[in-house]
């Protein structure tokens, strides 16, 4: 399928330029371990495990968050962004490689990040993680797709939690409710329901973003 | 372009100007007092009409959004930004008429538990996000693209939200939910309904006002700009 | 191959072209002066497919992948050597038997030697001479080129010219230059632009 493999090309276009340029991993890293620290300071040494998830989740939303403002700037920064429209590829392929890339880096982050957390403040249960990877996918798609918006402001970095936070609300409910909740199967249910709702959109209104 | 059979203003101001009058009426010496909260329980028909008339507002923003991506012509822009501008103000006025509400029957000015207040503080985050959106960029194609795209967010937002606060709210204390609301019958169904017609008919004439004066400047612009 | 009629194009209520007519077809080669704000990028744009006239219409009769356009930017990432950005490029454009098109590109334009080095630490020139392999990667159809001689030393202007020469038969060149004297032997007809 062409589609797929334009996506496979662009994605390693973007994993690439990050192994190259180096500056979102280690800044995302960096940035979630010290928000740990500084909730441990905020909040003492034994909060409660709705408090402690919710750091975890705040935690989560803003690292993703500076990952994600970065994503079209390498773009934006040298306009390679008018090369990629100008191919003859479906302009939805731009943004799915962006958010696979963005998923990359963010699963990266958290992979040092979780068990961080649990080694701070509780062990997550099996239905948080699922909640943690589910709510990545939907953080990915919209971040990708706003971090492509932002970039075309003068605002940009400004703007971007702006445009993403209200948008970020559900996710954290969502992860939230899976992280605590007794039977977490709905807020899984509601999670993969934000992801299916919001890449269909983002996926039929890229073309706009990038095309006058 | 836009259509031409559309209701001339001065008869659209005109029947705005009797609904109100009639709604304030009503709501004052028609609708019954409420048995738990009395007068002030009066309230109720502004903030729930002008609730609905915002999501009208959000809602036809999104249409003349979706619009102006399938024609790409500038006017269905114009007319999307206007509306989202004007549902962004009915917006704080639910805001305010909900918090005064929330005083008035449980005596706290903000309430978690009230889910039609939460969901208007997001989405009136959300729509002051669209507006920092459009003033950071030039007027143009681009800006009414962007625009466009978000609007169009917002009204996937709307129930995707209200979900997630339902669920956030079953999460910190478990509730049943009824649909045994107020009884809803007689005068107070009647005075509502007017209440709420007034309301749509408030907002849709300042919309046009609005739009009209927007459309009389870009024209004014374009004149001056072949007589340079 | 490309035929506009009265396109004019304006942001908002600044206008930066008016009314501008042109037919090219296959074999032709359009030359487009004017000065500074006269409109020349903007015009290219457009006729590249970057950018929509506000005004007037427009037809191209090639698609999306037979347009090869030169703009300011070179369109490569600095952070890639000239390889892997003309390999993505190939990629997109579904270029047959891509590492020989590639390679015969590199060689052509004198990039060969620099193929792994990354595009940040070339000169002006040498990005420039890698962005016109990109331009001619896919073998387009249709070339709009925005002032294609910007940079180039005159080595590079030469291999440019020999390009030039080679494909004006058989495709159709959209040009604008400050200097209409260096490619007035390829020139078909002429547009002059006017400050908007």
């Amino acid at each position: 399928m062409t589609y797929a493999r334009d996506v496979v090309a662009l994605a390693r276009k973007d994993l690439l330029l990050e192994l190259r340029a180096r500056d979102t991993l280690p800044a995302m890293l960096l940035f979630v371990v010290s928000t740990f620290v500084v909730f441990h300071f905020a909040v003492g040494s034994s909060p409660s495990r709705l408090a402690a998830n919710g750091l975890l989740w705040v935690a989560i939303v803003f690292t993703a968050l500076l990952g994600l403002g970065r994503a079209f700037v390498p773009e934006r920064e040298q306009r390679t962004l008018d090369g990629l429209v100008l191919a003859p590829v479906d302009r939805s392929t731009i943004w799915v490689a962006k958010s696979i890339a963005a998923l990359a880096f963010l699963g990266a982050a958290e992979v040092v990040a979780l068990p961080v957390y649990g080694l701070f403040f509780h062990r997550l249960s099996g239905s948080a993680v699922a909640g943690v990877v589910l709510a990545d996918v939907g953080i990915c798609a919209v971040g990708a797709f706003l971090g492509a918006i932002a970039v075309a402001t003068r605002a940009r970095d400004l703007l971007m939690p702006l445009l993403f936070l209200p948008l970020a609300i559900p996710i954290v409910v969502g992860g939230v409710g899976a992280s605590v909740a007794a039977s977490p199967g709905r807020y899984l249910g509601f999670l993969v329901l934000y992801d299916a709702l919001f890449s269909v959109v983002c996926w039929a209104t890229f073309e706009f973003v990038v095309t006058e | 372009m836009g259509r031409s059979y559309r209701i001339p203003l001065p008869a659209l101001a005109a029947s705005a100007f009797v609904l109100v009058t009639l709604a304030i009426a009503m709501v004052f010496f028609v609708a019954p007092n409420d048995a738990d909260q009395g007068f002030s329980q009066r309230i109720f028909y502004f903030h729930v009409s002008i609730a609905i008339t915002a999501y009208a507002c959000f809602a036809g923003g999104a249409w003349k959004a979706f619009r102006h991506l399938t024609r790409r012509d500038p006017r269905y822009d114009l007319e999307s930004y206007v509306a989202v501008h004007q549902g962004v103000i009915l917006g704080v006025l639910v805001l305010l008429t909900g918090s005064i509400w929330a005083k008035i029957s449980w005596g706290h000015w903000w309430l978690w538990s009230e889910d039609q207040l939460v969901l208007f503080l997001v989405l009136f985050l959300f729509y002051c996000a669209y507006f920092m959106l459009r003033f950071s960029v030039d007027p143009g194609p681009q800006r009414a693209n962007l625009s466009a795209v978000y609007a169009l967010f917002g009204v996937v937002l709307i129930p995707v939200s209200f979900a997630a606060i339902r669920l956030a709210k079953n999460l910190i204390h478990p509730v049943v939910f009824t649909l045994q609301g107020p009884r809803f019958g007689g005068w107070i169904l009647v005075t509502y309904c007017v209440a709420q017609a007034a309301m749509l008919v408030l907002a849709y004439t300042l919309y046009r006002v609005e739009l009209a004066g927007k459309l009389l400047d870009s024209r004014l612009r374009e004149l001056r700009e072949v007589l340079a | 191959m490309l035929r506009a009629s009265g396109i004019g194009k304006r942001f908002g209520e600044r206008r930066v072209l008016r009314g501008v007519d042109l037919d090219l077809a296959r074999g032709g080669f359009l030359v487009v002066t004017g000065p500074n704000g006269s409109g020349k990028t903007t015009l290219l744009r457009i006729c590249a497919g970057l950018a929509r006239p506000t005004e007037g219409e427009l037809e191209v009769e090639v698609g999306r992948g037979e347009v090869g356009y030169l703009g300011h930017d070179p369109l490569v990432y600095r952070e890639l050597t000239a390889l892997e950005n003309l390999d993505l490029y190939g990629r997109l454009y579904r270029v047959p038997e891509r590492r020989e098109r590639v390679g015969m590109l590199l060689e052509r334009f004198g990039l060969w030697e620099a193929r792994h080095d990354r595009v940040g630490s070339y000169s002006r020139g040498m990005t420039q001479r890698l962005a016109l392999c990109r331009v001619l990667l896919h073998d387009p159809a249709l070339l709009v080129l925005d002032e294609p001689y910007t940079a180039l030393d005159a080595e590079g202007a030469v291999l440019l010219d020999a390009q030039l020469e080679e494909l004006r038969a058989e495709r159709a060149l959209l040009v604008s230059t400050h200097d209409p004297e260096r490619v007035e032997r390829f020139a078909t007809a002429h547009l002059g632009l006017a400050a908007a």
